[in-house]
Protein backbone atom coordinates (compact mmCIF):
# COMPACT_ATOMS: atom_id res chain seq x y z
CA UNK A 1 0.00 0.00 0.00
CA UNK A 2 1.83 3.56 -1.26
CA UNK A 3 1.58 5.95 0.40
CA UNK A 4 -1.65 8.08 -0.49
CA UNK A 5 -3.34 5.20 -1.33
CA UNK A 6 -5.80 4.74 1.48
CA UNK A 7 -6.89 8.47 0.57
CA UNK A 8 -7.62 7.23 -3.51
CA UNK A 9 -4.76 9.33 -4.79
CA UNK A 10 -3.91 7.63 -7.71
CA UNK A 11 0.07 7.24 -8.31
CA UNK A 12 1.98 9.81 -10.35
CA UNK A 13 5.58 10.34 -11.80
CA UNK A 14 8.50 10.03 -10.07
CA UNK A 15 9.25 13.79 -8.69
CA UNK A 16 12.57 12.95 -10.39
CA UNK A 17 10.93 12.95 -13.67
CA UNK A 18 8.52 15.58 -13.45
CA UNK A 19 12.10 17.68 -12.82
CA UNK A 20 14.00 16.19 -15.49
CA UNK A 21 10.39 16.72 -18.72
CA UNK A 22 10.04 20.46 -16.90
CA UNK A 23 13.84 21.19 -17.04
CA UNK A 24 13.68 19.87 -20.84
CA UNK A 25 10.86 21.91 -21.69
CA UNK A 26 12.39 25.08 -19.99
CA UNK A 27 15.32 24.93 -21.81
CA UNK A 28 13.57 25.70 -25.00
CA UNK A 29 12.83 29.41 -24.16
CA UNK A 30 15.81 29.79 -21.44
CA UNK A 31 19.05 29.71 -23.47
CA UNK A 32 20.94 30.97 -20.35
CA UNK A 33 20.10 27.36 -18.60
CA UNK A 34 22.53 24.68 -18.74
CA UNK A 35 23.13 21.64 -16.78
CA UNK A 36 26.55 20.35 -15.03
CA UNK A 37 26.29 16.72 -14.54
CA UNK A 38 28.59 14.06 -12.40
CA UNK A 39 28.31 11.21 -14.43
CA UNK A 40 24.51 10.57 -13.52
CA UNK A 41 22.07 12.50 -15.62
CA UNK A 42 20.41 8.87 -16.60
CA UNK A 43 19.55 9.15 -12.84
CA UNK A 44 18.64 12.59 -12.03
CA UNK A 45 16.85 12.64 -15.12
CA UNK A 46 18.98 15.71 -16.73
CA UNK A 47 19.54 13.66 -19.21
CA UNK A 48 16.72 14.37 -21.67
CA UNK A 49 17.71 18.44 -21.40
CA UNK A 50 21.67 16.80 -22.39
CA UNK A 51 20.06 15.65 -25.55
CA UNK A 52 17.80 18.14 -26.72
CA UNK A 53 20.60 21.19 -25.83
CA UNK A 54 24.19 18.95 -25.87
CA UNK A 55 25.69 22.50 -26.56
CA UNK A 56 24.79 23.24 -22.80
CA UNK A 57 25.22 20.45 -21.28
CA UNK A 58 28.44 19.70 -19.38
CA UNK A 59 29.20 15.98 -18.03
CA UNK A 60 32.54 16.32 -15.60
CA UNK A 61 32.53 12.95 -14.60
CA UNK A 62 32.44 11.40 -11.06
CA UNK A 63 33.63 14.54 -9.62
CA UNK A 64 30.74 16.40 -7.52
CA UNK A 65 33.18 19.14 -6.02
CA UNK A 66 34.77 19.87 -9.59
CA UNK A 67 31.18 19.96 -10.68
CA UNK A 68 29.46 22.40 -7.87
CA UNK A 69 32.48 25.46 -8.25
CA UNK A 70 32.10 25.03 -12.34
CA UNK A 71 28.38 26.11 -11.76
CA UNK A 72 29.49 28.70 -9.65
CA UNK A 73 31.69 30.09 -12.65
CA UNK A 74 28.75 29.78 -15.15
CA UNK A 75 26.70 31.46 -12.21
CA UNK A 76 29.04 34.41 -12.54
CA UNK A 77 28.92 34.69 -15.60
CA UNK A 78 25.00 35.45 -16.68
CA UNK A 79 24.78 31.58 -16.84
CA UNK A 80 21.55 29.41 -15.22
CA UNK A 81 23.60 26.01 -13.99
CA UNK A 82 21.34 23.27 -12.87
CA UNK A 83 23.42 20.88 -11.17
CA UNK A 84 22.34 17.65 -10.04
CA UNK A 85 23.79 14.31 -8.62
CA UNK A 86 22.11 12.12 -6.03
CA UNK A 87 20.75 14.35 -2.73
CA UNK A 88 24.21 12.84 -0.50
CA UNK A 89 26.59 13.34 -3.15
CA UNK A 90 25.53 17.08 -4.23
CA UNK A 91 25.00 17.96 -0.55
CA UNK A 92 27.28 15.71 1.75
CA UNK A 93 30.22 15.54 -0.59
CA UNK A 94 30.32 18.82 -2.64
CA UNK A 95 29.61 20.87 0.65
CA UNK A 96 32.46 23.17 1.28
CA UNK A 97 32.02 23.76 -2.77
CA UNK A 98 28.54 24.54 -2.06
CA UNK A 99 29.90 26.79 0.59
CA UNK A 100 32.40 28.92 -0.72
CA UNK A 101 31.29 28.41 -4.75
CA UNK A 102 27.26 29.28 -4.33
CA UNK A 103 26.55 30.31 -1.63
CA UNK A 104 28.47 32.59 0.25
CA UNK A 105 28.83 34.49 -2.75
CA UNK A 106 25.14 34.47 -3.36
CA UNK A 107 25.11 32.81 -6.88
CA UNK A 108 22.62 31.66 -9.19
CA UNK A 109 22.80 28.45 -9.00
CA UNK A 110 19.95 25.70 -8.74
CA UNK A 111 21.10 22.48 -6.99
CA UNK A 112 19.32 19.64 -7.50
CA UNK A 113 19.31 16.49 -5.31
CA UNK A 114 17.48 13.18 -6.46
CA UNK A 115 16.88 10.02 -4.99
CA UNK A 116 16.43 11.16 -1.60
CA UNK A 117 15.54 9.35 0.99
CA UNK A 118 15.37 6.18 1.91
CA UNK A 119 12.66 4.95 -0.21
CA UNK A 120 15.43 4.59 -2.72
CA UNK A 121 15.55 0.99 -1.75
CA UNK A 122 17.96 -1.75 -2.64
CA UNK A 123 20.68 0.52 -3.48
CA UNK A 124 20.79 1.17 0.41
CA UNK A 125 22.23 3.35 2.81
CA UNK A 126 25.57 4.68 1.12
CA UNK A 127 22.85 6.55 -1.77
CA UNK A 128 20.21 7.60 0.46
CA UNK A 129 20.17 11.38 1.18
CA UNK A 130 18.81 12.04 4.54
CA UNK A 131 20.99 14.57 5.70
CA UNK A 132 20.94 17.43 2.06
CA UNK A 133 17.99 18.93 3.98
CA UNK A 134 19.85 19.47 7.20
CA UNK A 135 23.07 20.63 5.03
CA UNK A 136 21.28 22.80 2.76
CA UNK A 137 18.85 24.67 5.24
CA UNK A 138 22.30 25.82 6.98
CA UNK A 139 23.86 27.41 4.15
CA UNK A 140 22.49 31.87 4.49
CA UNK A 141 20.47 32.45 1.52
CA UNK A 142 19.90 29.27 -0.18
CA UNK A 143 16.48 28.28 -0.76
CA UNK A 144 15.03 24.89 0.09
CA UNK A 145 12.12 23.04 -1.85
CA UNK A 146 10.83 19.47 -1.28
CA UNK A 147 8.07 19.32 -3.63
CA UNK A 148 5.58 16.56 -2.90
CA UNK A 149 4.39 14.87 -6.40
CA UNK A 150 5.02 15.87 -10.32
CA UNK A 151 2.56 18.68 -10.26
CA UNK A 152 4.40 20.78 -7.17
CA UNK A 153 7.70 19.43 -8.94
CA UNK A 154 6.91 21.09 -12.25
CA UNK A 155 5.96 24.24 -10.18
CA UNK A 156 9.12 24.01 -8.17
CA UNK A 157 10.86 23.48 -11.13
CA UNK A 158 10.11 27.00 -12.94
CA UNK A 159 9.95 29.00 -9.95
CA UNK A 160 13.63 28.12 -8.88
CA UNK A 161 15.12 28.96 -12.15
CA UNK A 162 12.81 32.16 -12.26
CA UNK A 163 14.08 33.49 -8.70
CA UNK A 164 17.64 34.94 -8.85
CA UNK A 165 19.83 33.52 -6.15
CA UNK A 166 20.94 29.83 -5.27
CA UNK A 167 18.25 26.81 -4.78
CA UNK A 168 18.00 23.81 -3.57
CA UNK A 169 15.19 21.31 -4.84
CA UNK A 170 15.41 17.76 -3.42
CA UNK A 171 13.66 14.98 -5.73
CA UNK A 172 12.50 11.60 -5.27
CA UNK A 173 13.21 8.34 -7.45
CA UNK A 174 10.30 6.50 -7.19
CA UNK A 175 6.41 7.14 -8.38
CA UNK A 176 4.52 9.04 -6.13
CA UNK A 177 0.71 9.64 -4.76
CA UNK A 178 -0.60 12.54 -7.23
CA UNK A 179 -1.91 15.43 -4.16
CA UNK A 180 -2.59 17.94 -6.99
CA UNK A 181 -4.72 16.18 -9.80
CA UNK A 182 -5.91 19.82 -11.29
CA UNK A 183 -2.51 21.31 -10.95
CA UNK A 184 -0.03 22.98 -7.78
CA UNK A 185 -1.32 26.15 -6.72
CA UNK A 186 2.56 26.73 -5.77
CA UNK A 187 4.38 29.87 -4.70
CA UNK A 188 7.85 29.72 -3.09
CA UNK A 189 7.69 30.03 0.77
CA UNK A 190 3.84 29.54 0.56
CA UNK A 191 2.84 27.10 2.25
CA UNK A 192 -0.17 24.96 0.51
CA UNK A 193 -3.22 23.51 3.12
CA UNK A 194 -4.41 20.51 1.50
CA UNK A 195 -6.83 19.56 3.78
CA UNK A 196 -8.37 22.11 6.64
CA UNK A 197 -9.17 20.54 9.92
CA UNK A 198 -9.38 22.16 13.45
CA UNK A 199 -7.87 19.73 16.26
CA UNK A 200 -4.09 19.06 15.03
CA UNK A 201 -1.97 19.92 12.49
CA UNK A 202 -0.30 17.64 10.20
CA UNK A 203 2.92 19.72 8.48
CA UNK A 204 4.91 17.44 5.52
CA UNK A 205 6.49 17.65 2.61
CA UNK A 206 8.17 15.31 0.11
CA UNK A 207 6.29 11.65 -0.39
CA UNK A 208 5.06 12.05 3.63
CA UNK A 209 2.26 14.95 2.42
CA UNK A 210 -0.18 12.24 0.75
CA UNK A 211 1.03 10.18 4.12
CA UNK A 212 -0.43 12.86 5.76
CA UNK A 213 -3.77 12.48 4.02
CA UNK A 214 -3.89 8.82 4.96
CA UNK A 215 -3.36 9.89 9.08
CA UNK A 216 -5.79 12.81 8.76
CA UNK A 217 -8.59 10.37 7.22
CA UNK A 218 -7.96 7.40 9.89
CA UNK A 219 -8.04 10.38 12.50
CA UNK A 220 -11.24 11.58 11.36
CA UNK A 221 -13.16 8.49 11.81
CA UNK A 222 -11.79 9.18 15.64
CA UNK A 223 -13.27 12.49 15.87
CA UNK A 224 -9.50 14.10 15.46
CA UNK A 225 -10.22 17.04 12.84
CA UNK A 226 -6.56 17.33 11.17
CA UNK A 227 -5.34 20.21 9.04
CA UNK A 228 -2.60 18.92 6.51
CA UNK A 229 0.10 21.33 5.24
CA UNK A 230 2.59 20.82 2.60
CA UNK A 231 5.02 22.69 3.40
CA UNK A 232 7.56 22.77 0.14
CA UNK A 233 9.54 25.58 0.78
CA UNK A 234 11.60 25.13 3.89
CA UNK A 235 13.52 28.14 3.31
CA UNK A 236 12.38 30.49 3.36
CA UNK A 237 9.80 29.46 5.86
CA UNK A 238 6.28 30.37 6.14
CA UNK A 239 5.99 31.74 9.75
CA UNK A 240 2.51 33.04 9.05
CA UNK A 241 0.91 29.57 8.08
CA UNK A 242 2.59 27.60 10.74
CA UNK A 243 2.05 30.48 13.59
CA UNK A 244 -1.58 30.05 12.38
CA UNK A 245 -2.15 26.42 12.60
CA UNK A 246 -0.66 26.47 15.64
CA UNK A 247 -3.04 29.11 17.20
CA UNK A 248 -6.02 27.62 15.42
CA UNK A 249 -5.31 24.08 15.79
CA UNK A 250 -3.24 23.70 19.67
CA UNK A 251 -0.83 20.57 18.21
CA UNK A 252 1.64 19.87 15.41
CA UNK A 253 3.10 16.75 14.01
CA UNK A 254 6.01 17.24 11.46
CA UNK A 255 6.34 14.40 9.12
CA UNK A 256 9.28 13.85 6.50
CA UNK A 257 11.46 11.49 4.99
CA UNK A 258 14.76 12.79 6.50
CA UNK A 259 16.98 12.74 9.65
CA UNK A 260 15.15 14.14 12.81
CA UNK A 261 18.27 16.68 13.50
CA UNK A 262 18.17 19.93 11.45
CA UNK A 263 15.22 18.82 8.85
CA UNK A 264 11.78 20.61 7.99
CA UNK A 265 10.63 19.13 12.03
CA UNK A 266 13.85 21.38 13.21
CA UNK A 267 12.50 24.17 11.35
CA UNK A 268 8.95 23.96 11.99
CA UNK A 269 9.90 23.79 15.47
CA UNK A 270 11.65 26.78 15.75
CA UNK A 271 9.24 28.55 14.44
CA UNK A 272 6.50 27.21 16.87
CA UNK A 273 8.48 28.14 19.33
CA UNK A 274 9.07 31.72 18.61
CA UNK A 275 5.12 31.93 17.84
CA UNK A 276 2.93 29.87 19.49
CA UNK A 277 4.55 27.35 21.78
CA UNK A 278 1.80 24.49 21.45
CA UNK A 279 2.39 20.44 21.72
CA UNK A 280 4.63 18.79 18.85
CA UNK A 281 5.22 15.63 17.56
CA UNK A 282 7.87 14.82 15.07
CA UNK A 283 7.82 11.20 12.42
CA UNK A 284 11.01 10.81 10.08
CA UNK A 285 13.80 8.63 9.65
CA UNK A 286 14.77 9.49 13.35
CA UNK A 287 19.03 9.47 14.49
CA UNK A 288 19.83 6.35 12.38
CA UNK A 289 21.17 5.31 8.70
CA UNK A 290 18.43 2.63 7.02
CA UNK A 291 19.51 -0.32 4.83
CA UNK A 292 19.17 -2.06 2.21
CA UNK A 293 15.46 -3.01 0.66
CA UNK A 294 12.26 -2.68 -1.00
CA UNK A 295 11.35 0.96 -0.77
CA UNK A 296 7.97 -0.03 0.46
CA UNK A 297 9.16 -2.48 3.72
CA UNK A 298 12.04 0.43 4.06
CA UNK A 299 9.05 3.26 4.90
CA UNK A 300 7.53 0.34 6.97
CA UNK A 301 10.48 -0.56 8.78
CA UNK A 302 11.66 3.00 9.75
CA UNK A 303 8.32 4.31 10.43
CA UNK A 304 7.54 6.42 7.40
CA UNK A 305 3.89 5.02 7.70
CA UNK A 306 0.43 7.13 7.76
CA UNK A 307 -0.11 5.07 11.00
CA UNK A 308 3.19 6.44 12.56
CA UNK A 309 1.55 9.79 11.95
CA UNK A 310 -1.15 8.95 13.40
CA UNK A 311 0.10 7.57 16.89
CA UNK A 312 2.01 10.96 16.86
CA UNK A 313 -0.93 13.40 16.23
CA UNK A 314 -2.83 11.18 19.44
CA UNK A 315 0.20 11.96 21.38
CA UNK A 316 0.39 15.60 20.18
CA UNK A 317 -3.23 15.93 20.50
CA UNK A 318 -3.54 14.00 24.05
CA UNK A 319 -0.96 16.79 25.33
CA UNK A 320 -2.64 20.04 24.69
CA UNK B 1 45.33 -18.15 2.60
CA UNK B 2 44.91 -20.94 -0.38
CA UNK B 3 47.23 -20.92 -3.41
CA UNK B 4 45.25 -22.16 -5.97
CA UNK B 5 46.96 -23.22 -9.55
CA UNK B 6 46.37 -21.06 -12.41
CA UNK B 7 43.58 -23.57 -13.43
CA UNK B 8 42.13 -23.78 -10.27
CA UNK B 9 42.05 -20.06 -10.00
CA UNK B 10 40.40 -19.57 -13.48
CA UNK B 11 37.70 -22.63 -12.16
CA UNK B 12 37.15 -20.40 -8.92
CA UNK B 13 36.61 -17.27 -11.31
CA UNK B 14 34.31 -19.08 -13.37
CA UNK B 15 32.30 -20.13 -10.21
CA UNK B 16 32.01 -16.55 -8.50
CA UNK B 17 31.04 -15.24 -11.95
CA UNK B 18 28.23 -17.69 -11.96
CA UNK B 19 27.39 -16.65 -8.12
CA UNK B 20 27.43 -13.05 -9.41
CA UNK B 21 24.84 -13.57 -11.78
CA UNK B 22 22.91 -15.70 -9.94
CA UNK B 23 22.54 -13.36 -6.68
CA UNK B 24 22.27 -9.88 -8.70
CA UNK B 25 19.30 -11.75 -11.04
CA UNK B 26 17.45 -12.75 -8.00
CA UNK B 27 17.81 -9.53 -6.36
CA UNK B 28 16.51 -7.82 -9.69
CA UNK B 29 19.21 -4.76 -9.06
CA UNK B 30 22.55 -4.68 -9.30
CA UNK B 31 25.69 -4.26 -11.05
CA UNK B 32 26.74 -7.54 -12.30
CA UNK B 33 28.79 -6.20 -15.06
CA UNK B 34 30.95 -3.86 -12.64
CA UNK B 35 31.82 -6.94 -10.59
CA UNK B 36 32.64 -9.43 -13.57
CA UNK B 37 34.98 -6.94 -14.66
CA UNK B 38 36.78 -7.59 -11.86
CA UNK B 39 36.36 -10.98 -11.12
CA UNK B 40 40.05 -12.19 -12.04
CA UNK B 41 41.55 -9.56 -9.73
CA UNK B 42 39.12 -9.95 -6.60
CA UNK B 43 39.77 -14.01 -7.35
CA UNK B 44 43.77 -14.01 -7.38
CA UNK B 45 43.87 -11.52 -4.47
CA UNK B 46 41.70 -14.12 -1.82
CA UNK B 47 42.63 -17.44 -4.03
CA UNK B 48 45.75 -16.98 -5.73
CA UNK B 49 48.45 -17.03 -2.25
CA UNK B 50 48.18 -13.10 -2.34
CA UNK B 51 45.91 -12.23 0.97
CA UNK B 52 46.63 -13.87 4.49
CA UNK B 53 43.08 -13.87 6.01
CA UNK B 54 40.88 -16.54 8.42
CA UNK B 55 37.49 -16.18 7.80
CA UNK B 56 37.23 -17.40 11.61
CA UNK B 57 39.19 -14.68 12.69
CA UNK B 58 38.52 -12.01 10.48
CA UNK B 59 39.18 -8.80 12.86
CA UNK B 60 42.83 -10.29 13.57
CA UNK B 61 45.42 -7.19 13.34
CA UNK B 62 47.91 -8.58 11.25
CA UNK B 63 45.44 -9.66 8.21
CA UNK B 64 45.43 -8.07 4.45
CA UNK B 65 43.01 -6.18 3.62
CA UNK B 66 41.18 -5.62 0.65
CA UNK B 67 38.66 -2.36 0.37
CA UNK B 68 36.24 -2.37 -2.74
CA UNK B 69 36.13 1.44 -3.24
CA UNK B 70 33.96 0.62 -5.74
CA UNK B 71 31.60 -0.58 -3.51
CA UNK B 72 29.03 -1.16 -6.66
CA UNK B 73 30.52 -4.36 -7.38
CA UNK B 74 30.30 -6.03 -4.01
CA UNK B 75 28.60 -9.31 -5.59
CA UNK B 76 32.35 -10.22 -6.60
CA UNK B 77 33.49 -9.66 -3.35
CA UNK B 78 30.42 -10.94 -1.68
CA UNK B 79 30.90 -14.20 -3.66
CA UNK B 80 34.23 -14.27 -3.19
CA UNK B 81 33.81 -14.36 0.15
CA UNK B 82 31.17 -16.94 0.06
CA UNK B 83 33.82 -18.87 -2.06
CA UNK B 84 36.50 -18.17 1.26
CA UNK B 85 33.92 -19.35 3.74
CA UNK B 86 33.20 -16.43 5.56
CA UNK B 87 29.71 -16.96 4.90
CA UNK B 88 27.26 -19.57 2.41
CA UNK B 89 26.31 -19.11 -0.89
CA UNK B 90 23.33 -19.58 0.39
CA UNK B 91 23.41 -16.56 2.48
CA UNK B 92 24.46 -13.93 -0.19
CA UNK B 93 21.25 -15.17 -1.81
CA UNK B 94 19.91 -12.71 0.14
CA UNK B 95 21.25 -9.50 -1.47
CA UNK B 96 19.72 -6.34 -1.54
CA UNK B 97 16.74 -8.32 0.45
CA UNK B 98 14.94 -6.05 3.43
CA UNK B 99 16.97 -7.27 6.72
CA UNK B 100 19.78 -9.05 4.87
CA UNK B 101 23.59 -7.91 5.72
CA UNK B 102 24.38 -8.10 2.14
CA UNK B 103 23.51 -4.71 1.37
CA UNK B 104 23.38 -2.91 -2.21
CA UNK B 105 27.08 -1.73 -1.58
CA UNK B 106 29.66 -3.05 1.77
CA UNK B 107 28.31 -2.19 5.11
CA UNK B 108 31.72 -3.04 7.08
CA UNK B 109 29.27 -2.70 10.54
CA UNK B 110 27.02 -6.24 9.25
CA UNK B 111 29.47 -8.34 8.01
CA UNK B 112 32.35 -10.01 8.70
CA UNK B 113 35.72 -9.44 6.55
CA UNK B 114 34.28 -6.03 5.13
CA UNK B 115 37.27 -3.60 5.81
CA UNK B 116 35.62 -0.22 4.84
CA UNK B 117 31.91 1.23 3.83
CA UNK B 118 31.70 2.30 0.38
CA UNK B 119 29.11 3.31 -2.37
CA UNK B 120 30.34 6.96 -2.10
CA UNK B 121 32.75 7.00 -4.91
CA UNK B 122 36.59 8.49 -4.03
CA UNK B 123 37.40 7.15 -0.49
CA UNK B 124 38.67 4.17 -0.42
CA UNK B 125 42.30 4.57 -1.69
CA UNK B 126 42.54 7.65 1.69
CA UNK B 127 40.57 4.50 3.95
CA UNK B 128 43.39 2.51 2.56
CA UNK B 129 46.32 4.62 3.53
CA UNK B 130 44.94 5.18 7.34
CA UNK B 131 44.90 1.36 7.10
CA UNK B 132 48.22 1.53 5.76
CA UNK B 133 50.19 4.25 7.84
CA UNK B 134 48.39 2.57 10.93
CA UNK B 135 50.27 -0.43 10.08
CA UNK B 136 53.47 1.44 9.92
CA UNK B 137 53.15 2.68 13.10
CA UNK B 138 51.85 -0.63 14.68
CA UNK B 139 54.88 -2.90 13.15
CA UNK B 140 52.45 -4.87 11.21
CA UNK B 141 53.25 -6.26 8.28
CA UNK B 142 50.27 -6.70 6.28
CA UNK B 143 49.39 -5.47 2.82
CA UNK B 144 46.25 -3.06 2.19
CA UNK B 145 44.80 -3.72 -1.36
CA UNK B 146 42.20 -1.01 -2.81
CA UNK B 147 40.21 -1.87 -5.94
CA UNK B 148 39.09 1.33 -7.97
CA UNK B 149 36.51 1.89 -10.63
CA UNK B 150 38.30 3.61 -13.77
CA UNK B 151 35.47 6.63 -14.06
CA UNK B 152 35.93 6.49 -10.34
CA UNK B 153 39.40 8.21 -10.93
CA UNK B 154 37.34 11.53 -11.64
CA UNK B 155 37.14 12.03 -8.01
CA UNK B 156 39.86 14.62 -6.75
CA UNK B 157 40.30 12.88 -3.55
CA UNK B 158 41.83 9.61 -5.28
CA UNK B 159 44.50 12.11 -6.86
CA UNK B 160 44.76 13.50 -3.55
CA UNK B 161 45.62 9.73 -1.46
CA UNK B 162 47.75 8.76 -4.49
CA UNK B 163 49.82 12.25 -3.73
CA UNK B 164 49.75 11.01 -0.47
CA UNK B 165 50.71 7.83 -0.06
CA UNK B 166 54.26 8.54 -2.32
CA UNK B 167 54.77 11.28 0.82
CA UNK B 168 54.50 8.21 3.49
CA UNK B 169 56.41 5.76 0.78
CA UNK B 170 53.72 3.20 1.77
CA UNK B 171 55.10 -0.05 -0.11
CA UNK B 172 51.96 -1.80 2.33
CA UNK B 173 49.45 -0.06 -0.06
CA UNK B 174 48.40 -1.82 -4.01
CA UNK B 175 45.86 -0.22 -5.66
CA UNK B 176 44.09 -1.69 -8.67
CA UNK B 177 42.14 -0.05 -10.62
CA UNK B 178 39.50 -1.63 -13.20
CA UNK B 179 39.83 0.00 -16.22
CA UNK B 180 36.52 -1.12 -18.04
CA UNK B 181 36.59 1.53 -20.41
CA UNK B 182 32.90 2.51 -18.52
CA UNK B 183 31.09 4.67 -15.68
CA UNK B 184 27.37 5.45 -15.67
CA UNK B 185 26.57 7.66 -18.27
CA UNK B 186 29.30 5.97 -21.07
CA UNK B 187 32.28 5.25 -21.88
CA UNK B 188 35.13 7.01 -19.94
CA UNK B 189 36.22 8.49 -23.02
CA UNK B 190 33.85 10.44 -23.69
CA UNK B 191 32.81 10.99 -20.51
CA UNK B 192 36.18 12.11 -18.61
CA UNK B 193 38.94 11.09 -20.57
CA UNK B 194 42.03 10.65 -18.01
CA UNK B 195 43.98 8.62 -21.17
CA UNK B 196 46.54 6.61 -19.73
CA UNK B 197 46.72 5.80 -16.21
CA UNK B 198 50.31 4.92 -16.00
CA UNK B 199 52.10 7.78 -16.89
CA UNK B 200 50.29 10.06 -14.38
CA UNK B 201 50.63 7.58 -11.53
CA UNK B 202 54.27 7.25 -12.26
CA UNK B 203 54.82 10.67 -12.41
CA UNK B 204 53.26 10.60 -9.00
CA UNK B 205 56.02 8.74 -7.79
CA UNK B 206 54.34 4.96 -7.75
CA UNK B 207 55.20 1.71 -8.99
CA UNK B 208 52.62 1.19 -12.00
CA UNK B 209 52.14 -1.89 -14.40
CA UNK B 210 49.46 -2.35 -17.09
CA UNK B 211 47.64 -5.43 -17.69
CA UNK B 212 45.37 -7.16 -19.19
CA UNK B 213 43.21 -8.02 -15.78
CA UNK B 214 40.81 -10.66 -17.56
CA UNK B 215 43.82 -12.64 -17.66
CA UNK B 216 44.42 -14.41 -14.76
CA UNK B 217 48.37 -15.64 -15.65
CA UNK B 218 48.74 -11.99 -15.91
CA UNK B 219 46.38 -10.37 -12.90
CA UNK B 220 49.32 -12.82 -10.88
CA UNK B 221 51.91 -12.28 -12.18
CA UNK B 222 51.60 -8.57 -11.78
CA UNK B 223 50.41 -9.12 -7.91
CA UNK B 224 53.83 -11.10 -7.57
CA UNK B 225 55.91 -8.04 -9.14
CA UNK B 226 53.71 -5.67 -6.81
CA UNK B 227 54.72 -7.44 -4.05
CA UNK B 228 58.55 -7.66 -4.36
CA UNK B 229 58.37 -3.80 -4.80
CA UNK B 230 59.40 -2.44 -1.02
CA UNK B 231 59.92 1.67 -1.32
CA UNK B 232 57.02 2.48 -2.81
CA UNK B 233 53.42 2.29 -3.09
CA UNK B 234 52.07 0.02 -6.13
CA UNK B 235 48.98 0.42 -8.39
CA UNK B 236 48.01 -2.43 -11.15
CA UNK B 237 46.05 -0.57 -13.74
CA UNK B 238 43.78 -3.82 -14.77
CA UNK B 239 42.47 -3.42 -18.04
CA UNK B 240 39.00 -5.00 -18.20
CA UNK B 241 35.88 -5.59 -20.19
CA UNK B 242 33.05 -4.14 -18.51
CA UNK B 243 30.59 -7.15 -18.46
CA UNK B 244 33.56 -9.91 -19.57
CA UNK B 245 33.23 -12.54 -20.56
CA UNK B 246 29.40 -11.75 -21.56
CA UNK B 247 30.08 -8.89 -23.55
CA UNK B 248 28.90 -10.05 -26.75
CA UNK B 249 25.25 -11.19 -25.13
CA UNK B 250 25.24 -7.05 -23.39
CA UNK B 251 26.30 -5.67 -26.87
CA UNK B 252 23.16 -7.74 -28.62
CA UNK B 253 20.75 -6.21 -25.51
CA UNK B 254 22.25 -3.12 -27.08
CA UNK B 255 24.49 -1.90 -23.91
CA UNK B 256 27.84 -3.12 -23.99
CA UNK B 257 28.18 -1.15 -20.76
CA UNK B 258 24.84 -2.43 -18.66
CA UNK B 259 25.81 -0.36 -15.74
CA UNK B 260 23.71 -1.06 -12.90
CA UNK B 261 21.47 -3.58 -14.49
CA UNK B 262 20.34 -6.68 -13.63
CA UNK B 263 20.38 -9.47 -15.71
CA UNK B 264 16.72 -10.49 -16.61
CA UNK B 265 16.48 -14.29 -15.96
CA UNK B 266 16.51 -15.35 -20.01
CA UNK B 267 19.99 -13.15 -20.49
CA UNK B 268 21.03 -14.83 -16.65
CA UNK B 269 20.53 -18.23 -18.31
CA UNK B 270 22.43 -17.60 -21.63
CA UNK B 271 24.88 -15.89 -19.68
CA UNK B 272 25.33 -18.80 -17.42
CA UNK B 273 25.97 -21.20 -20.41
CA UNK B 274 28.52 -19.01 -22.05
CA UNK B 275 30.57 -18.72 -19.08
CA UNK B 276 30.00 -22.41 -17.61
C1 LIG C 1 30.46 10.02 -5.21
C2 LIG C 1 29.60 9.24 -6.14
N1 LIG C 1 29.09 9.84 -7.24
C3 LIG C 1 28.28 9.15 -8.06
C4 LIG C 1 27.96 7.85 -7.80
C5 LIG C 1 26.99 7.11 -8.71
N2 LIG C 1 27.67 6.03 -9.43
C6 LIG C 1 27.64 4.74 -9.04
S1 LIG C 1 28.56 3.72 -10.00
C7 LIG C 1 29.01 4.99 -11.02
C8 LIG C 1 29.91 4.75 -12.19
C9 LIG C 1 31.19 4.12 -11.76
O1 LIG C 1 32.05 3.94 -12.82
P1 LIG C 1 33.44 3.21 -12.61
O2 LIG C 1 34.16 3.79 -11.45
O3 LIG C 1 34.16 3.20 -13.90
O4 LIG C 1 33.01 1.75 -12.16
P2 LIG C 1 32.51 0.52 -13.09
O5 LIG C 1 31.08 0.33 -12.75
O6 LIG C 1 32.72 0.87 -14.51
O7 LIG C 1 33.33 -0.63 -12.66
C10 LIG C 1 28.42 6.21 -10.58
C11 LIG C 1 28.59 7.50 -11.22
C12 LIG C 1 28.51 7.27 -6.65
N3 LIG C 1 28.25 5.99 -6.30
N4 LIG C 1 29.34 7.97 -5.85
MG1 LIG D 1 34.52 1.68 -15.24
Amino acid sequence: MYLGEASGLPLGAATRDAFGNALKDLGATNDRLVTVDGDVGNSTRTEPFALAYPDRAFNVGIAESNMVSVAGGLAACGKIPVVASFACFLMDNAFDQIRMSVAFPNLNVKLVGSHAGISIGEDGPSQMGIEDVALACSLPGVTVVVPSDAACTIEATKACLELEGPTYLRVGRGKVATVYPDGCPFELGKAITVRDGSDATIIANGLMVPGALDAAKMLEADGISCRVIDLHTIKPIDRDAIAAAAKETGAIVVAEEHLHHGGLGSAVAQVVAETAPVPMGFVNVGDQYAESGDPQGLLDKYGLTAAAVVDAVRQAHGRK
Amino acid sequence: MPELSLDDLKKKATQIRELIIRITTEAGSGHPSSSLSATEVVTALYFGGFMKYDPKNPSSPDRDRFILSKGHACPVLYSAMAEAGYFTTDDIMTLRKLGSPWEGHPNMRRLPGIEASTGSLGQGLSIGIGHALAGKMDGRNYQTYVMLGDGEMGEGQVWEAIAAAEKYALNNLTAIIDRNGYQQTGATKEVLDLTEFQPKIEAFGWHVQTINGNDMGEVVAALKTARGVNDKPTCIVSKTQKGYPVVPLLEAEGDPNYHGKPFSPELAKKALELIG
